[in-house]
């Protein structure tokens, strides 16, 4: 079954028709050629496909695409202005956060959406004091990035990076 | 004598200049080139492990709005080779392993091909399988030859005589699990068949080798296909070589003449199709005097194929070289199952075999009372033992002991479970490293001088991550003495000239002699001021040192493990390699490559392995949240160091490969560290909780 | 997949009788375990019916004490909420054990509670399951059980519950608010989740066509002495291989009162009732912690692989029980 939506991807409005099935990474990809996010896994296992969805980290993957008519998508494409990139897609390039490259534009906008995170004051799992204000140690950055698998294995140069730009 | 470059871009830490495209998402993997019209596949797998399809109903599926195709045995295309199996594919009813495709489905959109596949109906008459590896299997049996080109079994002295007199004997089985590449980018193709051609958008580590092996498998000369894979999403072996996703895309793009056919496996049936490494059963015994000299070495190693092609892993080759000791005996031998074929994952037979000669060799350390390094530097050979040729740089001394210095190894307490921290037992410890000089024939490079005053370098090489587009960029900028700005390289696909296969640690050896050998000929043939439009071409020259020395690359890795008291729960907060690689082309990318590997050897301590289901003959932890990967969380203070070194006889470039050796040996460390942190042995990775709990 | 409709609800009512009237019908919330069962061929619903914007997306304090969570509260917001921060430490802890961040940023606490077993012969239509297809065959019990069940389990099912908030939830005698055409009740969560006995298809006593609305804790002063401990092979989103939900109120060296749960052992978050009993009024000592997990575990039925699960579960039981009794100004 077919239905209309409207999505707001990296600014520009984009209204398409769905098959009910299609899930938001599908639409993204395969609909509307965005192709920043990627499929690692497809079942919310890797990460792979996180976006910025209505200004919060997720994945998109095991979304349906109808179930977010009218939401508002920022890809890692989204993030960089123009030909400047965004301070997290700079210090990733400068301490060589990624490989192959293919789970980066997931960790960019979760790396993005968890700074938002610890700006609001949201704990994680290595959180010690849950009343107290949240410092963002390595630690927390390891914790809070576990959402994002990288097989070619650049997660010491993932927490540098997101350490650099969070300074 | 090999004519060395002199570095200036060479060794210098540049940005990836691929990064861009990779950050913002935009630099295109396989599926996401534009192709117009798109048509997409899903598979149908056999759910026997072995027998045949006595039937199978295609109406429901062809009848669904938006199936093109349906193709099975019955009606695909008629293939012209059958001498790999692997890529025999819908060309008989026969199933060889579970998860096998026995049918497409090939419709306009992936829902549509997804629903129509799963109502096509497939019987069985199924046969008894097997596909259980274990030691006491009466049909174990000796293949010819061992991965690439080694001999099965090696015999020097007399290893049972030296081991029933030895002062000290360490005799130990050790196994590592079957293990899944398990690459971020699924396996994936867009195929299109137009013109009596097929074009290839591929995942692959080779375009050139996709090429060569596809085009006899469906009778085409080899300029019929083309393959295109600037980017790659990793590969780690899995993707060294065409697969029967390959073939069965091309199939499908046949039965649609004209519309590009998208297609990727499922991380699912990554489990099934993408190749694997084998499980080991691996024995070794040492015999040393007192002292910790060894004079016996043996290596007995049991490993699995499948029945229809056969795959040798070369799991006991590294334990040739890497000591001395006069009585070495190595051996390997197969078991035939009814399973999917092994592939190349990430420093086959290193990997796995360093782990259990690794262990072996801290057992030995401890039943002598000798420090672990001082075992490792007293059993130093001066030369190949295996071949007698001397090495073209061998540093491990050098890397022990330079790790021990930084990992604070003069400090360390050699008795095992006696440090605590915050209800963690903590120990360290350290193993071996090594990975051989490997050479693939038939790369070629040519330069062409542009009217942007920019020197346009191609090769038909591949960038899996390994950092390529950069490396080979500041090779080619000193060969031709001009700056990093004036190089436009262009690697991956067929169009570009032949290289090998992003393969054995040898990309940057062999395309990079290729790249300087034309270098040189264009500076011969042009000279220093070219015209717009000079070009030239050269092959990658042979390299008679080679012949000469025994090239390999060593390391040391050190290893820091907590084993928590109340739960077993292992962690490693802490590792070192400390590597002898000859002169590192980018230190940037090259660190990279090897946390990489060191983190994919802690995976392969502490996470990895593929259960399979002997009742039914495939593996039930086929996804990622069955089947671990550390997460971030699991990676703490992690590093790699080099020494500052040149090797003389590889290359032009001084240099010796680096994408494999960071896994090998991190494992054997880490299970040597939590020995010294608990005093229980553990010898059959992955090391979990289960094993150290009390 | 099947191909399906899709609805928004517009309110609770119209979203309970559309579903009770459709036996094909399903609620959809983030759909981050619903959605998977669709891709994996193991649910096969023809109309979604979408709850997630309900009004039922706030944490407030309760008259006389306790919180009511509504169910379409996201998991991420529910663990850094203030109210649960500072009252039920061990819930907020439980959340952020689990999954990863952009999944808790989706799942909701209905979706949480309802979220079924990861038994890899469950997921895969392949291979038989009494759970999946009642009447087949449990796979599990002579195959792979290194995350299977330890306590409670039967001939035809040996699967656990994978939800890290549901155990500190029925540690915390949380109580769920339903929604079903004849009107509210309410459900103890104890009593919520079922034992597979013979019939392992059914996951929970919720009937079709009801939908959970809210979540209420009652107040609990002790449970700011409170930790959940999760056990797993990773050190971060991984499922727990056993995992341990506890509150403690401690007078001069005694344990005066108790609330335990563990997962990763039973078909349901395990209330550990035989070993509140064995502690409260004893002293908070590792020697009663001991006793007490052992008169817990005493009737648990390892498997092939899982016999492990019963000395982690023990230790587990007694580390927390002892830090938690070590903890300071609480």
């Amino acid at each position: 079954m077919d239905a209309r939506i409207t999505l707001q991807v990296d600014g520009v409005e984009r209204s398409l028709t769905v098959d009910t099935r299609t899930t938001l990474l599908d639409a993204l990809r395969d609909r509307l050629g965005v192709m920043s996010p990627k499929k690692g896994c497809d079942h919310g296992q890797c990460g792979a496909c996180t976006v910025l969805l209505d200004g919060r980290r997720a994945t998109t993957c095991l979304a349906f695409a109808v179930a977010y008519d009218g939401a508002t998508i920022t890809t890692a494409a989204g993030l960089a202005n123009g030909h400047a990139l965004h301070p997290v897609q700079e210090a990733f390039l400068h301490q060589d956060g990624f490989q192959c490259g293919y789970c980066t534009p997931g960790q960019i906008c979760s790396a993005v959406g968890m700074l938002d995170e610890v700006k609001a004051g949201h704990p994680s799992h290595v959180t010690r004091d849950l009343t107290a204000a949240v410092e963002l140690t390595d630690d927390e950055i390891r914790e809070r990035m576990s959402g994002n698998l990288c097989r070619c294995g650049a997660y010491v140069n993932i927490v540098a990076a997101i350490r650099e730009a969070a300074s | 004598m090999i004519d060395l470059m002199e570095p200036h871009a060479i060794g210098l830490p540049l940005d990836r200049l691929d990064g861009r495209a990779k950050l913002t998402g935009t630099a295109p993997y396989a599926l996401e080139h534009r192709v117009t019209q798109p048509l997409y596949l899903h598979p149908v797998q056999a759910t026997i492990a072995r027998g045949r399809v006595t039937a199978i109903d295609c109406a429901a599926a062809k009848a669904l709005a938006g199936v093109v195709a349906v193709i099975t045995h019955e009606n695909a295309p008629r293939l012209a080779s059958d001498e790999d199996k692997e890529l025999w594919v819908l060309q008989s009813n026969e199933v060889r392993f579970r998860g096998q495709f026995v049918g497409a489905v090939i419709a306009e959109t992936p829902e549509i091909a997804l629903e129509a596949a799963d109502l096509v109906r497939v019987t069985y008459a199924p046969q008894p399988h097997d596909s259980e590896l274990h030691a006491d299997r009466q049909d174990l049996y000796a293949p010819e030859q061992v991965n690439p080109d080694y001999p099965t079994d090696t015999n020097e002295g007399d290893v049972e005589a030296a081991l029933a007199s030895a002062a000290v004997t360490v005799d130990e089985t050790y196994t590592t699990p079957m293990e899944h590449n398990n690459p971020m980018e699924m396996h994936a193709c867009i195929a299109l068949w137009a013109n009596g051609g097929f074009t290839l958008y591929d995942s692959t580590q080779g375009a050139h080798s996709v090429r060569t092996t596809l085009a006899p498998v469906f009778g085409l000369a080899a300029e019929r296909i083309k393959v295109i894979a600037p980017y790659v999403g990793g590969g780690f072996g899995s993707k060294g070589t065409a697969h029967a996703h390959n073939v069965l895309a091309c199939l499908a793009a046949r039965s649609v003449a004209g519309r590009p056919v998208k297609f990727a496996l499922t991380r699912q049936q990554m489990f099934a199709l993408a190749g694997y490494r084998t499980p080991t059963i691996q024995r070794v015994r040492l015999g040393a005097d007192r002292d910790g000299h060894l004079t016996a070495i043996a290596h007995d190693v049991i490993e699995q194929t499948s029945r229809f092609k056969e795959f040798a892993e070369q799991t006991a080759v590294p334990t040739r070289m890497m000591y001395k000791a006069p009585n070495r005996r190595t051996t390997h031998r197969l078991a035939a199952l009814d399973v999917p074929v092994p592939s190349w994952m990430r420093a086959p037979g290193e990997t796995p075999g360093m782990f259990a000669a690794e262990v072996a060799m801290d057992e030995l350390a401890v039943a002598c009372g000798i420090d672990p390094i001082e075992l490792r530097i007293r059993n130093e050979p001066e030369a190949d033992p295996e071949s007698g040729r001397p090495w073209s740089g061998r540093n491990l001394v050098g890397c022990l002991r330079e790790g021990a210095r930084r990992f604070g190894w003069a400090r360390r307490d050699p008795r095992p479970a006696v440090r605590q921290q915050d209800g963690w037992l903590v120990g360290t410890g350290v193993a071996s490293s090594t990975y051989p000089g490997y050479t693939l024939p038939g790369s070629r490079a040519t330069i062409r001088y542009g009217e942007d005053q920019r020197y346009v370098v191609r090769i038909g090489a591949a960038d899996i991550g390994t950092g390529t587009w950069t490396a080979l960029t500041q090779i080619a900028a000193d060969a031709l003495g001009c700056p990093v700005e004036a190089i436009r390289l262009e690697i991956g696909g067929t169009d570009l000239p032949m290289a090998s296969v992003e393969g054995g640690s040898s990309g940057i050896n062999c395309w990079g002699s290729a790249i300087v050998a034309a270098a040189r000929a264009f500076r011969d043939a042009h000279g220093a001021d070219p015209a717009a439009g000079d070009e030239i071409g050269a092959d990658m020259p042979e390299n008679p040192e080679a012949e000469r020395f025994s090239i390999h690359s060593f390391g040391a890795q050190f290893a820091e493990v907590h084993v928590h008291a109340d739960t077993g729960e292992i962690r490693v907060p802490r590792m070192l390699g400390v590597f002898s690689a000859g002169r590192i082309i980018n230190p940037k990318t090259a660190r990279s490559q090897f946390i990489g590997g060191m983190t994919m050897g802690l995976s392969m301590a502490l996470h990895e392995a593929s259960i399979l289901d002997p009742r039914f003959g495939h593996v039930v932890n086929h996804d990622f949240a069955g089947y671990h990967i550390p997460v971030n969380a699991d990676i703490g203070a992690l590093d790699a160091v080099w020494l500052d070194e040149c090797d003389p006889h590889s290359n032009p470039m001084g240099s010796r490969g680096i994408g494999e050796i960071g896994i090998v040996g991190a494992a054997a460390a880490i299970a040597n560290a939590a020995f010294h942190a608990t005093g229980i042995r553990v010898r059959n990775l992955p090391l979990t909780a289960d094993k150290f709990l009390r | 997949m099947n191909p399906f409709a899709y609805e928004r609800a517009a309110d609770a009512a119209g979203a309970v009788a559309r579903v009770a009237g459709h036996p094909g019908a399903a609620f959809l919330g983030a759909g981050t375990n619903l959605v998977d069962h669709m891709k994996l061929g193991i649910a096969h619903p023809e109309l979604l019916v979408d709850v997630t914007r309900l009004p039922f997306d706030r944490v407030e304090e309760r008259q006389g004490g306790g919180v009511r969570i509504g169910a379409a509260v996201r998991n991420s917001d529910l663990a850094a909420h203030p109210l649960i921060r500072s009252r039920y430490p061990l819930l907020a802890q439980a959340l952020l054990a689990g999954a990863s961040g952009q999944l808790r940023n989706l799942a909701t606490t209905g979706g949480n509670l309802l979220q079924r077993t990861r038994c890899v012969y469950f997921q895969d239509v392949t291979t038989p399951c009494n759970k999946r297809a009642p009447g087949t065959g449990c796979s599990a019990i002579d195959g792979y059980t290194r995350d299977h069940a330890i306590l409670g389990a039967s001939e035809h099912c040996v699967a656990v519950h994978p939800s890290d908030m549901a155990v500190a939830m029925a540690a915390l005698d949380a109580v769920l608010v339903v929604l079903g055409k004849a009107g509210e009740r309410r459900i103890p969560l104890v009593d919520f989740h079922r034992l597979p006995g013979d019939a392992p298809d059914r996951d929970t006593v919720l009937e079709h066509g009801e939908l959970i609305t809210a979540v209420e804790l009652p107040d609990l002063p002790f449970a700011t002495r409170s930790a959940y401990r999760k056990v797993r092979d990773r050190a971060s989103y991984a499922f727990a291989l056993v995992s341990v939900a506890a509150a403690l109120d401690l007078r001069d060296g005694t344990v005066r009162d108790v609330r335990l749960a563990l997962g990763g052992v039973a078909h349901k978050p395990w209330r550990a009732v035989r070993a509140e009993a064995a502690l409260r009024g004893a002293p908070a000592t590792p020697e009663s912690f001991r006793r007490a997990a052992d008169a817990e575990l005493a009737d648990a039925k390892p498997l092939r692989d899982n016999a492990f699960k019963v000395p982690m579960a023990r230790n587990t039981i007694v580390a927390v029980l002892r830090d938690l009794a070590m903890e300071k100004g609480r």
